[in-house]
């Protein structure tokens, strides 16, 4: 026989041991046979929910359908036997709660999808697919009894879930009788057997023991403080739904007639039993007479002080301050009676003025039948603390109302009170309901949320029957190129800044341009008419008061152009002093916040300028790319720190990319230079952030840095060398300033700040060991949604045969290429290793705990391909220090797992 | 369909070792129920396709607990060929997966 292996599952523990071992506090206080009888009624909702679940959604409306039909045909009936068997409520009112338990339920959920694919959200890449539950425990109220078995019924065949019922046990005849006619039209239209029960008799011991079953996988608990409190204390889901204390604000601007006319019908319906319905209004002094008028035309009866104290003391029990339950759900008339109150027989409600709210005030509680606590309030604020206190005073999470037409009244209220549902000019117990006076989801349970003890403010509905499975699929981030305006290169492009002509420019220089005639130069193709100033800084990074003086200076002139020439610490101050300039207020410390997203940055660079400026951007070096990059960095030496800032609106308007201004660069600045930008090509390359965009950038610049860098460093006076470098320069940083940089830059900028190294040297003594490590199989992967695969390695190799390396495999081109890079940097004489810098080893080793931290804390590696490991930046120092040659081309990905 | 619909005719008795047993979609409850009394030797294999089968019942599901049961204490083994994920998610759901084995 060919047979699959068999799935290991977990053995089945009898429920009697689980009842033992769980904390039910009298498990054992069950006979067996009533153990028994429990298993059994779980097993066979345990079998029906499993065999449901092969249920299609056509099977699943289809005996919706029918058990809404038998729901509704039986409304009256169950009203009836409700009323005469609990003698709480209306029977009229109760058959409208059983209709719209089935009619309005089944309205709102007769076309939705609960089994499979339920919702699609296409522009996100999600899916929710239905999962049913299994078996619920259903335990229901007196108040409300068999309309909330109907509903629970259509929710759980809507969800292909078995319920267990245990009802209120004064209302277990009228449940009981719900629960048969639902499960036979289910049964009848193919619904599973067993997939509605009610216990046959009702034992406290009996939840307990259900409610610690294994097999019970929800409780949904509607009922008292005591049900809800031991469905949350067992441990299983809950969902439990219980008392309520709904504050009313009666605002003066509210339609008298309408609202006095919603609270009597709310407060009357079901005499009251209703959780969601009035307990205390709350009147504005204004209205206070016309109100309590109002309602004793249309038969309320307003108690006066003795009448009130009696009422309370008959309603409210003295120790508790609960109500007591002999009210619950009665008429007026006979609450009057018990109170020793003469009132007209035809009375629909007691109205009870109260001057507070508290034990002090018995009647500020809840009053689950049609006595109603009045407030007159002083002020829109004394009513809204009183609705606050009332809210506090057991009503918490549940529902509250306002009656107003004021909608800064209706905010303040909704903010002030602390409720699931806020009802707005429509009656409490009905519109709570929803779907009736609202748009609000039908449901029989009141979710109260967390001050109410509950993990829900909703309408309860059949989205908590279900567990809902995110389907996400992979979703490529949008990606983004982004380049200055305008780029003018090769030989006198600077004969472009003239136009359009400036009114104001200020030129940002240091002093040595001024020296050399750069600055005359510039001035030369300024327009004719233009007002030009210069403003000398120093040849460093630029520092807060260094960008202060610029920006006083823009201002002075009223600039409306700034020219920055100079190398990567000019162009980076005169963006500083843009920005600082277009927006006075932006605090560059806020702004300088570390991201990991460009995109999802928290803090938003300024869009309102009050003044406008074109910045145009001269490089006279041949490496930062800063005339077309979105970064600057602004030194701030009295705190001893670096402030980098980064957002595209830093990016210059303008780039002039004119080698007229980096022939006379010396040999050593030129070859730092030109490694920084081969650094920044080869990072950008495989930088996690890359894309075709920046690929086609990153590749054209390492080939030319290939080609051009050492003629330009052997032959300064090469003009075509000294172009195409400063060409490679903005290509290169064309491409990182869209993909980023990686772990080469986070360890060169630790290392070079310590060392006072420069930062292309820097780069250039870690770069062939950083290509070696991030051609290997990486220790931790970065998590990169927009690549396919780890790619850095083939990346590499795509290089070394655009630069004509040879080799056969991957590894070999791999290892090519870092031997190429080994060569270019010999040919420029660059320094072999970090110790022929002169650093000794006991210094380094000293050091290294300082380098490592802030290497890790710099933001460039969080592009890098391989997400590197503190220890291997130690191995990266390690190996830099060494020095070139002793890095190898590592396997590649394939080969090492091979 | 009659009992001896349920024996693939090319294969031997149910006494014997390495029977086959069709499952009639229809009426799986009883199908199982008669497997079950053929099922009277102490030890052997049995397969039982259920390639016809879409889905099942609660009788099904008894059925299945019963036919679990009772070659558990014979060591008879039973595989289940063809079933659907539907059908296997209910096994699962019902602790029965594991007392089975299945056939592809």
């Amino acid at each position: 026989m060919s047979t699959s292996e068999a799935v290991q599952e977990p053995q089945a523990i009898p429920s009697a041991v689980i009842a033992t071992k769980k904390a039910s506090p009298k498990p054992l206080a069950l006979k067996e046979d009533r153990i028994a009888y429990l298993d059994e009624l779980v097993g066979r909702a345990r079998t029906a929910a499993a065999v449901f679940t092969q249920y299609s959604q056509e099977d699943v409306d289809r005996i919706v359908k029918a058990i809404v039909i038998a729901g509704l045909e039986q409304a009256q009936y169950l009203a009836r036997l409700a009323v005469e068997e609990t003698r709480l409520g209306v029977i009229e009112d109760k058959a409208v709660k059983n209709m719209v338990a089935t009619e309005f339920v089944y309205n709102y959920i007769k076309d939705k999808r609960t089994v499979g694919v339920i919702r699609e959200f296409p522009e996100r890449g999600i899916v929710e697919v239905a999962e049913p539950i299994g078996v619920i425990l259903s335990l229901t109220p007196i108040t409300n009894p068999t309309s909330t078995v109907l509903f629970k019924c259509i929710m759980a065949i809507k969800t292909r879930n078995a319920a267990i019922f245990s009802p209120h046990p004064n209302a277990w005849r009228s449940c009981s009788e719900a629960v048969r006619i639902m499960y036979e039209a289910a049964l009848k239209h193919g619904a599973p057997e067993g997939v509605f029960t009610c216990l046959e008799s009702h034992d406290l011991e009996d939840n307990n023991y259900l409610m610690h079953h294994k097999d019970i996988r929800l409780i949904d608990a509607t009922g008292g403080p005591g049900v809800v409190k031991a469905a949350y204390s067992s441990g299983k889901p809950a969902m439990g739904v219980g008392a309520g204390n709904t504050p009313v604000y009666f605002e003066k601007s509210a339609d008298l007639n309408m609202a006095v006319v919603d609270i009597i019908t709310s407060k009357t319906f079901d005499n009251g039993t209703v959780c969601a319905s009035e307990q205390t209004v709350v009147v504005d002094d204004e209205i206070y007479d016309a109100v309590l008028k109002k309602f004793a035309e249309l038969g309320a009866h307003v108690c006066n002080e003795k009448e009130t104290r009696q009422l309370a003391s008959t309603v409210i029990d003295p120790k508790t301050g609960f109500m007591q339950p002999m009210a619950v759900g009665q008429k007026a008339t006979d609450i009057a009676r018990f109170a020793g109150l003469t009132v007209p027989p035809k009375t629909k409600l007691l109205i009870a003025p109260i001057q507070g709210v508290g034990p002090d005030y018995p009647l500020s509680v809840e009053k689950l039948f049609p006595v109603l606590a009045v407030y007159r309030a002083k002020s829109v604020d004394d009513a809204l603390k009183v609705c606050v206190d009332i809210n506090h005073a057991g009503g918490l999470g549940h529902t509250a109302v306002v009656h107003s037409r004021d909608e800064e009244v209706i905010r303040r209220f909704s903010e002030a009170i602390n409720a699931g549902r806020i009802i707005v000019n429509s009656p409490g117990s009905v519109g709570a309901f929803g779907g009736v006076y609202n748009d609000m989801v039908p449901t029989f349970s009141f979710g109260c949320g967390t001050a109410g003890g509950n993990s829900t403010t909703d309408n309860v509905n059949i989205y908590h029957y279900l567990n809902l499975k995110r389907v996400a699929r992979r979703t490529p981030a949008h990606m983004w190129f982004r380049v200055p305006n305008q780029i003018y290169f090769n030989l006198n492009a600077v004969e472009n800044i003239g136009q359009p002509a400036s009114r104001s420019t200020v030129i940002v220089t240091t002093p040595a341009m001024e020296q050399i005639g750069h600055v005359d130069i510039v001035r030369r193709h300024l327009a004719p008419q233009t007002l030009v100033h210069i403003s000398i800084i120093p040849d460093a990074e630029p520092e807060a008061q260094v960008i202060a003086q610029g920006v006083e200076a823009l201002n002075l002139y009223k600039a409306d152009q700034i020219v920055a020439l100079g190398g990567g610490s000019v162009i980076d101050a005169a963006k500083i002093m843009k920005l600082k300039y277009e927006s006075p207020d932006a605090d560059l410390e806020e702004l300088a916040a570390p991201f990991m997203d460009i995109r999802k940055r928290v803090v938003d660079y300024p869009t309102e300028k009050t003044r406008h400026a074109r910045l145009i951007a001269i490089s006279t070096t041949s490496g930062t790319g800063s005339e077309v990059t979105p970064f600057a960095v602004l030194s701030d030496k009295a705190r001893g720190v670096k402030v980098t800032l980064a957002d595209y609106s830093l990016t210059p308007d303008v780039a002039i990319v004119d080698p007229q201004f980096v022939m006379s660069m010396p040999k050593t600045l030129t070859a730092d230079t030109g490694i920084d930008c081969l650094t920044h090509a080869l990072e950008a390359a495989v930088s996690i952030l890359s894309s075709p965009y920046t690929d086609s950038n990153a590749m054209q610049a390492i080939r030319l840095v290939f080609r051009y860098l050492p003629i330009a460093y052997e032959h300064p006076e090469n003009e075509e060398a000294r172009c195409m470098m400063h060409n490679a320069a903005c290509i290169a940083a064309i491409a990182f300033s869209n993909a980023a940089v990686g772990v080469n830059h986070a360890l060169a900028h630790a290392f070079g700040a310590r060392f006072g190294v420069t930062h292309g040297r820097a780069n250039a003594l870690l770069l062939p060991h950083v290509i070696a490590y991030n051609a290997a199989v990486p220790t931790k992967f970065m998590p990169s949604p927009n690549q396919r695969g780890y790619v850095a390695h083939k990346k590499y190799a795509l290089i070394s045969d655009l630069l004509g390396l040879g080799g056969d495999n991957t590894e070999e081109k791999v290892g090519n290429l870092i031997a190429a890079t080994e060569r270019l940097l010999d040919q420029l004489a660059i320094p072999r290793s970090i110790a022929e810098l002169g650093i000794s080893q006991d210094d380094f080793e000293r050091t290294m705990p300082e380098l490592v931290k802030i290497a890790f804390d710099d933001p460039s590696w969080r592009s890098n391909p391989r997400m590197p490991l503190v220890s291997e930046l130690v191995e990266l120092f390690w190996a830099a220090y060494q020095g070139r040659g002793t890095s190898k081309a590592a396997a590649t990905p394939q080969e090492q797992m091979a | 369909m009659t009992r001896t619909d349920l024996c693939d005719t090319n294969m031997s008795d149910a006494k014997t070792n390495g029977v086959f047993l069709k499952i009639d979609g229809g009426r799986v409850a009883e199908s199982l129920r008669e497997v079950l009394q053929k099922l009277d030797s102490p030890q052997g294999e049995a397969v039982l396709d259920f390639t016809a089968v879409r889905r099942v019942d609660a009788a099904a599901v008894q059925a299945l607990e019963d036919l679990a049961r009772v070659t558990a204490s014979r060591s008879t083994k039973i595989g289940l060929r063809g079933v659907n994920v539907e059908i296997y998610k209910v096994l699962k759901l019902m602790n029965l997966a594991r007392r089975f084995s299945f056939v592809n």
